[in-house]
């Protein structure tokens, strides 16, 4: 291990049927809710805002800030988000099969702390196994007694909803999420005024969190925010969960502390992502999530800093990180996330919906082989139309940050590798041989 | 007091360096062209609630971190906001956004129907980039698609802006077209085969800011460049949509709403839009015919003119003016209407006279009620609709109550004896037994809600009315018949109660045909004189004005036919009338038109069901081919324009009005128009101050509301006020063997304009009796079933349908459908109209 | 060409009552739909508006948005093979060439005998496991061409019926309460499988 911090979120996991009442109850589960239920709603906001839990889901935003921005009202509601669809991210898939009571219990912290009316936990509709321990989950947690009228005798009463998607990448962005959650298409509305603290669902004040953001809670609120932030150094804190795949030897979730290690360690450790396949050298890699710009081997040693990656020039987003080794063409790769991006527009905004499928058209020429000069030029004006500047963090000319996530992968192939989109224009085919 | 917050403040934006002043919830891009600066667009409507898809109106706004693009159409101005939309970045993003949009838009805007009149062509002129740099594959669609009748989709052009699929769930809210799909290859669609049968589908290819949705009947008739226009009315209806009527070659191509703020908001329904096809009609009469050895030949005006007056003079002679009567004339402008009124109360001197056919309300009542706006109806807390459908029947004015119910603070009390297209909006219904609203009225108005409820209706449901009545500030109750089977005394004895509960509500009488309030304002209606005033009040005036004022109340329209049928009535004129196809007792009006001696018929057309028994006839302008004034429900007096010229030699009404009285030895003093306008103007109690010049001066397009001044003017008769009378006869108890029939009006039906438009006639259903299932299960009977339907008038053969939403024990039939229906059941001498329904084998 | 039989009609009025507003519910009933009929059949789509109060077109329109949901008959068995980054570094071209020679029919087509419909999808959060794909959406990692042969045999021959459910099939589990925190407790208990799939 790269750092001696015991894991948070992955505590319970791998040990037998880790997704059971029984098994989790033996490992400490709802002491944390016991404890947090005979504390005030505004202590708990308090220890979170203390450990500065920033949100896991891609965004980054401290979890207490956010909750504490909720507006007033008679009727809130919280919704977890479960969509985990940003390619290459598994970790809250795994969460939701291995550890669901993890996740209800920090619902309801949640839930308790803001005063929520009812809580949504939308889980991605192609998780199959995810939703029947969700579900399992939580009929175990109602017949517990952990769920429902008089929580625990706390005399707190909280219903939840497990809510399936049905297939929408576009559905992980909150506010698209609440469109569908409200049985709509996935459109994401325009911020402002649909901030979801102040609009959201049912144009109620709403919190949505992720769900790795959830599992911290009762910990932190069972140890206290001050242990959390220990963790970790600056605004980083705590452990995060990263989906290392890609060219790496052992692919796989970690749970590492924030901010110590590096880039380097999370992929080469024997303990993590150990090295890469046959030895080869690294070329690039995603730093968070294919939205992310990517990075090359010069920025291995760069630690898992938010902050420090934002400085940078691209995020952790949602904490995948995918090897790419020196076997890859890099036009080929950068084309198949543009066409996922092509493909997952939900098509509101002009140039989200027609400049992604002209950059996948334009993309696809190249790598076939039918690319011309200008096609360079043409790429990056277009990208430009869509995130105007190509700056980090990107402007955008849509409505959500879909769009602009469309130039990462095609500004960072140009610019780390330019020279391999003109070899591709020159010999009229794929020098890798696709 | 210095320091208090001043309300309703304007606030002050700069947009490009200019101050303009925005309201409160405006949106920059509103504030921006009112301040003169456009903002380009396509998904923005003003009239629908933003979204901000299309990104065209990009601007820059500061905020908190310094300028940064956002949508001009999404963002409401703010008091000391900066905005600008003419820097280089702007520029660049909205070409950006235009280039997007042309990437898969076909180039073919020669033969594309929108060609000249695009806004994305407009656009890509004024902001657009020079040439294209796509040059992959452009997204292919089966081209153009019927989503109903009357509107094809060409998918390729379409640019995903959602203002039909908002149209059609946000303000008509018919939401059976919806995108299909995601991203890039989202449609626009129907579901499976059901068409968008909306009744206000041509909304949407008025709207659509490309050519992707088509008028099927304006499709490649003509090029816009080569269009005329002129602002008019509508008056297929009563709503008094405000409308361009465009034409080309002298012939009408195309209704356009006009955005009138007190009236239709831009919109309008798919006859009102589509009824120009009535006029541009092929078989229209193009010269006055007289008959001759049994049949109807055609001859100039002088023999035309002089047969009518030779043979009213005959019957007037022999028998008085009372054996003459004048029906219709709810369809003419008000100026033909006036001199209509003249013709008969102050020339011939009857007052058998009525525009409405037996399917409206007393005059009394219609003139007489305290009158509300449409918009004071959106605006009051509480409307009650003692009405027919509206969306059937005054189909713009539905969508004004929908959305204030849907989006305002509105609440609506629904009392009719049928579901309707506001039932789902309704905060509480009233569904009634035929012919007992007024009992539910006394319940609603009774100091304690009767134990057991009254007219089929729930205590609970009268309480709960009675309460939200009892809480409104404002209520607005509209009045209109919801069945033509249900006598107009049994409404009008309802309308009278809630009058007398609530000495504050202000009224809209629901009539439907196109100018009746302005033919009831013009005295076309027995017992009243031009200006809503009474044939009492107003004698002595007229009479010194018209020289002849008649001596006592005539007959209304059932009145005069059944005099007729009993040959009291011999001499009829019929001004735009056709009682065998519109009153609601077809028995008695066929009885009477062949019990008359002697018919004028003064129309469009000559070959409705009552024209067989014209002796003379006379062809008229119609729509587009007339000036004058019209009156809507609320009293609101707009200009008519006129685009083309009449067929053959058909003239303007008013002109056979006042050569017949020539003929007939008086002079309604008539040269032009505004001589009638100037003359109703000097009389009309109602119409004090309207003359030509005021109605024609700037800031009027929407017309004036009459009376314009309030209450009264010295000198002039009194306006009339409604004195409920007696309470209307009881309904007896229905039988359980059969079912009490609602008569109700569709949109599309066997009437004059619909069946006269090709593309609107083909819409008109066939008539199918519905009734609850419970009811029909009874018979042994089921939907798709042919069923006998007995009256005490006749039996017919129909088909039926089981709807859960008919009240059980009642049964509802489409009011003039093609063929033989509900007037055929109808004996308008009862308060209502029992049928027995039997299956046939 | 089925509209919802009267248990499915029971479980989306179970479903309705679980949100604040109805159509909340629409996307979990037409799962149910797809459960029932493997598709989404023109009639299902109109029934599950009538529940809801809305129009079949806003039914078509919002499943039309959703990747999930099909509207045309698809396999007993849809498998879908994610060539998305992980994967696609992985070898997922090679193994959707493979699979399109294997079941013969190119990604969207279904067999002649209706057993397998075949679809590239993106990353389906198994990238542990590059390349992988899912079979009704239960998951299968580090697919070789081999293995891939063997899995297609399995499901034929019904020996993975227990894990793989029929096409449409999402969430086994039946929710076993309605709400109780706002009012009194309505139970939702229909004998179903509660018990957590091993
Ligand atoms: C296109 C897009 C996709 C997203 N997908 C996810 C997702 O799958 N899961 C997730 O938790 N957040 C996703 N997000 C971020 C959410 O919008 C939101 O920030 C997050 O759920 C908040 O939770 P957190 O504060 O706990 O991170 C996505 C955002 C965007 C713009
Ligand atoms: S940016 Fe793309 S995904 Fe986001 S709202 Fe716009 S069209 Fe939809
Ligand atoms: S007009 Fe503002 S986004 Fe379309």
């Amino acid at each position: 291990m790269i750092t001696d911090a015991a894991p948070i979120v992955t505590a319970r996991i791998g040990s037998p049927l880790s997704w059971t009442l029984k098994s989790a109850l033996d490992r400490g589960a709802y002491e944390g809710l016991r404890k947090a239920l005979t504390m005030d709603p505004a202590e708990i906001t308090q220890e979170v805002l203390t450990a500065n839990l920033l949100g896991r889901g891609g965004a980054g935003f401290e979890a207490g800030r956010k909750w504490g921005m909720l507006a007033k009202g008679d009727t809130k509601y919280l919704v977890i988000n479960g969509d985990e669809s940003e390619p290459c991210t598994f970790k809250d898939h795994m969460l939701m099969e291995e550890d669901p009571h993890q996740i209800l219990e920090g619902v309801l912290i949640c839930a308790y702390a803001i005063g929520a009316s009812q809580a949504f936990i939308f889980v991605r509709g192609e998780f199959a196994l995810g939703l029947e321990r969700m579900t399992s989950a939580l009929n175990e947690a109602y017949a517990f007694g952990a769920i429902g009228r008089n929580i625990l005798g706390s005399g707190f009463s909280l219903d939840i909803v497990v809510h399936p998607g049905a297939g929408a990448y576009i559905c992980g962005e909150e506010t698209a999420l609440l469109e569908s959650l409200e049985g709509k298409r996935g459109y994401p509305r325009d911020k402002p005024p649909w901030f979801p603290a102040v609009k959201g669902l049912y144009s109620a004040p709403t919190i949505v969190n992720n769900v790795e953001t959830m599992s911290n809670l009762p910990w932190i609120v069972t140890n206290g925010g001050a242990a959390f932030a220990a963790l970790g150094l600056g605004r980083s804190t705590g452990t995060r969960l990263f989906s290392v795949s890609g060219h790496v030897k052992r692919p796989a979730n970690y749970e590492i502390e924030m901010a110590k290690p590096t880039f380097r360690d999370l992929l080469f450790d024997p303990s993590l992502g150990g090295g890469i396949r046959n030895d080869n050298a690294l070329k690039a890699f995603v730093p968070g999530g294919v939205s992310a710009p990517w990075f090359g081997p010069d920025q291995l040693d760069m630690a898992l800093d938010q902050d420090a990656v934002g400085k940078a020039g691209s995020m952790l987003g949602s904490g995948s990180v995918v090897a790419m080794d020196d076997t890859t063409c890099m036009v080929r790769a950068a084309w198949r996330i543009t066409r996922f991006f092509h493909r997952e527009s939900c098509g509101q905004c002009t140039p989200c919906r027609e400049g992604g499928g002209w950059l996948d058209k334009i993309m696809r020429r190249i790598e076939l082989g039918q690319g011309r000069e200008s096609d360079l030029e043409l790429l990056l004006d277009v990208c430009d139309n869509i995130a105007p500047g190509l700056g980090w963090p990107p402007q955008k000319t849509t409505i959500c940050v879909l769009g602009p996530s469309i130039p990462s992968s095609i500004t960072s192939a140009i610019r780390m590798f330019r020279d391999e989109f003109l070899v591709h224009i020159k010999e009229g085919a794929c020098p890798f041989g696709r | 007091m210095a320091g208090d917050p001043v309300q309703a403040e304007p606030l002050k934006i700069t947009v490009d360096g200019k101050v303009i002043e925005g309201q409160p919830g405006e949106m920059i891009i509103s504030a921006a062209e009112r301040g003169g600066v456009y903002i380009p667009r396509f998904c923005w409507h003003p009239r629908m609630r933003p979204v901000g898809m299309c990104r065209m109106c990009l601007v820059e706004v500061k905020g908190p971190r310094g300028f940064a693009l956002m949508p001009a159409c999404y963002v409401p101005v703010a008091d000391g906001q900066e905005v600008v939309t003419d820097s280089p970045k702007v520029k660049k993003a909205q070409d950006g956004v235009l280039e997007f949009l042309l990437i898969n838009h076909p180039l073919d805007c020669p033969v594309c129907d929108r060609g000249g009149e695009c806004p994305l062509q407009d656009q890509t002129f004024a902001f657009g980039p020079g040439e294209t740099r796509f040059v992959e594959e452009k997204r292919h669609w089966a081209k153009p698609i019927p989503i109903n009748p009357l509107v094809a989709l060409d998918r390729e052009r379409c640019i995903q802006c959602s203002r039909c699929t908002r149209f059609a769930d946000e303000v008509a809210g018919d939401a059976m077209i919806d995108f299909i799909g995601r991203g890039d290859s989202t449609e626009v669609n129907i579901f499976e085969d059901r068409p968008f049968t909306s009744n206000f589908s041509g909304n949407v290819v008025q709207i659509c800011p490309v050519g992707a949705l088509t008028a099927t009947p304006y499709r490649f008739k003509a090029r816009p460049w080569d269009l005329d226009l002129v602002e008019s009315t509508c008056t297929a209806c009563a709503v008094g949509c405000r409308i361009s009527v465009q034409s080309s070659s002298n012939r009408v191509i195309r209704h356009l709403g006009v955005d009138s703020d007190p009236v239709n908001h831009g919109w309008l329904c798919d006859k009102g839009r589509f009824g120009y096809e009535q006029t541009d009609n092929p078989d229209r009469l193009r010269a006055p015919m007289v008959r001759k050895g049994g049949e109807l030949v055609e001859v100039g005006w002088n023999e035309a003119l002089t047969a009518a007056a030779a043979g009213l003079r005959r019957i007037h002679d022999a028998s008085g003016p009372d054996a003459i009567a004048v029906l219709g004339g709810a369809r003419l402008p008000n100026e033909d209407a006036y001199a209509w009124a003249k013709l008969a109360k102050g020339v011939i001197g009857t007052d058998n006279v009525d525009c409405q056919m037996g399917d409206g309300l007393p005059a009394e009542l219609v003139l007489g009620l305290p009158r509300a706006t449409i918009d004071e109806a959106c605006a009051a807390s509480a409307v009650v609709l003692l009405a027919p459908d509206l969306k059937e029947d005054l189909p713009v004015f539905y969508l004004r109550l929908r959305e204030a119910a849907v989006d305002g603070n509105l609440k609506l009390i629904e009392m009719a004896p049928l579901g309707t297209g506001l039932s789902r909006h309704a905060e509480v219904r009233l569904q009634y037994r035929p012919g007992e609203a007024a009992a539910v009225a006394r319940a609603l108005a009774a100091s304690r809600v009767p134990e057991e409820g009254a007219g089929g209706v729930s205590a609970a449901d009268i309480g709960a009315a009675a309460e939200l009545l009892g809480a409104a500030e404002s209520v607005v109750i509209v009045v209109g018949r919801a069945s033509l089977a249900e006598s107009a005394d049994s409404i009008a004895d309802a309308a009278g109660v809630l009058a007398t509960a609530l000495p504050d509500a202000r009224f809209l009488s629901a009539l439907r045909r196109g100018n009746v309030h302005g033919a009831l304002d013009m005295g076309l209606a027995p017992g009243v004189l031009p200006g809503r005033v009474s044939l009492d009040e107003g004698r002595a005036w007229f009479a010194e004005a018209w020289g002849h004022v008649p001596e006592a109340r005539g007959l209304d329209a059932a009145g005069v036919l059944a005099a007729a049928a009993d040959h009291k009535v011999q001499g009829l004129v019929l001004v735009g009338a056709d009682p065998i196809s519109d009153f609601p007792d077809r028995a008695l009006a066929t009885t009477a038109l062949a019990g008359v001696g002697f018919t004028v018929v003064v129309d469009l057309f000559g070959d409705g069901a009552s024209a067989a028994h014209a002796d003379v006839v006379f062809p008229v302008a119609g729509d587009g081919e007339r000036s004058g004034t019209t009156t809507n429900m609320e009293g609101r007096v707009t200009r008519l324009g006129q685009k083309v010229t009449p067929p053959g030699t058909a003239r303007d009404d008013w002109m056979i009005a006042a050569d017949l009285a020539r003929r007939l030895g008086g002079d309604l003093g008539f040269e032009t128009l505004d001589d009638i306008t100037l003359e109703i103007e000097r009389l009309a109690t109602s119409h004090a101050g309207v003359t030509p010049a005021f109605l024609a001066a700037p800031g009027r397009r929407d017309g004036v509301v009459v009376p314009l001044g309030g209450a009264g003017v010295a000198g002039r008769p009194p306006a009339l006020r409604y004195r409920p009378s007696t309470p209307a006869r009881q309904a007896p108890p229905v039988d359980a063997y059969s079912l009490r029939l609602v008569a109700a009006r569709t949109l599309y039906d066997a009437g004059a304009l619909v069946s006269r438009s090709p593309s609107l006639a083909a819409l008109a259903a066939r008539p199918c009796l519905r009734a609850n299932p419970a009811d029909l299960g009874r018979m042994g009977v089921t939907t798709g079933d042919r069923v006998r339907v007995s009256s005490s008038r006749t039996s017919l053969v129909l088909d039926v349908a089981a709807d859960p939403r008919v009240l059980r024990g009642s049964a509802v039939l489409a009011f003039n459908a093609a063929g033989e229906g509900a007037a055929d059941l109808i004996d308008a001498s009862q308060t209502v109209t029992d049928v027995r329904v039997e299956t046939v084998n | 060409m089925a509209r919802l039989t009267a248990e499915n009609i029971q479980r989306a009025r179970q479903l309705i009552a679980l949100y604040p507003q109805s159509r909340s519910a629409l996307i979990p009933i037409l799962h149910i739909a797809q459960e029932q009929d493997g598709w989404l059949t023109p009639d299902g789509m109109a029934h599950i508006a009538e529940l809801l109060d809305l129009d079949p077109a806003e039914v078509y329109g919002t499943a039309s948005f959703y990747d999930m949901f099909f509207t045309h008959p698809v396999g007993r068995h849809l498998v879908s093979v994610c060539t998305n980054l992980a994967c696609l570094l992985n070898g997922a071209d090679e193994l959707l060439e493979h699979a399109q020679a294997r079941l013969g029919v190119a990604p969207g087509g279904t067999t002649a005998d209706g057993e397998f419909t075949l679809e590239e999808v993106e990353c389906i959060a198994f990238c542990g496991a590059a390349p992988c794909l899912a079979v009704n959406w239960r998951f299968f990692g580090n697919i070789g061409t081999d293995d891939f042969d063997r899995l297609v045999e399995d499901l034929a021959a019904g020996r993975l019926a227990d894990d793989v459910p029929p096409h449409g099939t999402l969430n086994r589990v039946r929710r076993r309460v309605g709400l109780m925190a706002a009012g009194p407790a309505p139970a939702l208990a229909d004998g179903t499988a509660s018990e957590p799939p091993s």
